[in-house]
């Protein structure tokens, strides 16, 4: 096997695993410290694809603020274990049940997928900074939806703050 | 014509992010903390957002790039407002199983 082989396995075994673990561990804050190293796992496959704005995006957005954010609510609830008794066994085992069949029929489904291959003129540099920057801010590519987004991120602080001020009686 | 870029063939990709969303889903339907599940529906975007960008390269369409730029900006949006609306449950029933939310139950 090449090289490149076996930095997918690897990184794929670490997502894998660290995905695993934090539905598996009762600790949300073990559950944070492992949904953090997926992430950066995942911003790993992104490199090895030749995305880096998307690699950084993820672990400034994803890794560096979301995470945080979790681990602020976690604290301020004071979440230390999981003190709630768990569900019976019949829907865990279910749900374990229903999730593996979903995996399996999405599996098989794909499996003899064709991939329609574009013509040979095939860009290996469209993940890189002022190429991906360059079709962002075209005015006949992504602008219009950049621009909305800033919207969107201005109603989510409005939401936000207005949903987590304290009622005065 | 399947093409195998740097010696991963794109199936692997594939199968890669659907583990990946089937342990969110077994997640979101397994747990009975909120924040868990919250956290596994991320595991879900991430497990799109992996593969939408694997295709970008395969094809070599950078639509797929800058789609996966606008889930994560929705994804970092719907956090915030839905810790805040988490918070908001905490307050008024001092825990954060989704068992206690059963006024809509009949």
């Amino acid at each position: 096997m090449q090289i490149s082989q076996y930095l997918f396995f690897f990184l794929s075994f670490v997502a894998i695993f660290s995905a695993l673990m934090v539905i598996i561990d009762k600790n949300p804050v073990h559950s944070v410290l492992y949904l953090i190293i997926t992430f950066f796992a995942i911003a790993g496959h992104f490199l090895f694809l030749n995305a880096a704005f998307l690699a950084i995006v993820e672990l400034i957005v994803y890794a560096g603020a979301i995470m945080v954010l979790f681990l602020y609510v976690i604290m301020m609830l004071n979440l230390n274990k999981e003190v709630e008794p768990h569900k019976k066994n019949i829907p865990k085992i279910i749900a374990v049940f229903s999730a593996c069949l979903l995996m399996i029929c999405l599996v098989v489904v794909l499996k003899g997928a064709e991939v329609q291959m574009l013509p040979a003129s095939r860009n290996n540099n469209i993940g890189l900074v002022e190429n991906l920057g360059k079709i962002l801010f075209d005015k006949n590519g992504y602008m219009l939806p950049f621009e909305i987004s800033s919207i969107l991120f201005l109603s989510a602080m409005v939401g936000a703050v207005f949903l987590s001020k304290k009622e005065i009686n | 014509m399947k093409e195998v870029i740097i010696g991963i063939p794109i199936q692997w990709y594939i199968y890669l992010s659907v583990i990946i969303f089937c342990i969110g889903v077994m997640g979101v339907l397994f747990r009975r903390n909120a924040i868990i599940i919250f956290m596994s529906v991320e595991l879900m975007l991430n497990a799109v957002n992996l593969l939408m960008v694997a295709f970008s390269r395969y094809l070599g369409d950078s639509s797929g790039q800058v789609f996966v730029f606008f889930v994560m900006v929705v994804a970092a949006a719907e956090v915030a407002v839905g810790l805040a609306i988490l918070m908001m449950i905490f307050r008024n029933t001092k825990s954060t199983d989704i068992d206690v939310l059963n006024n809509i139950k009949w």
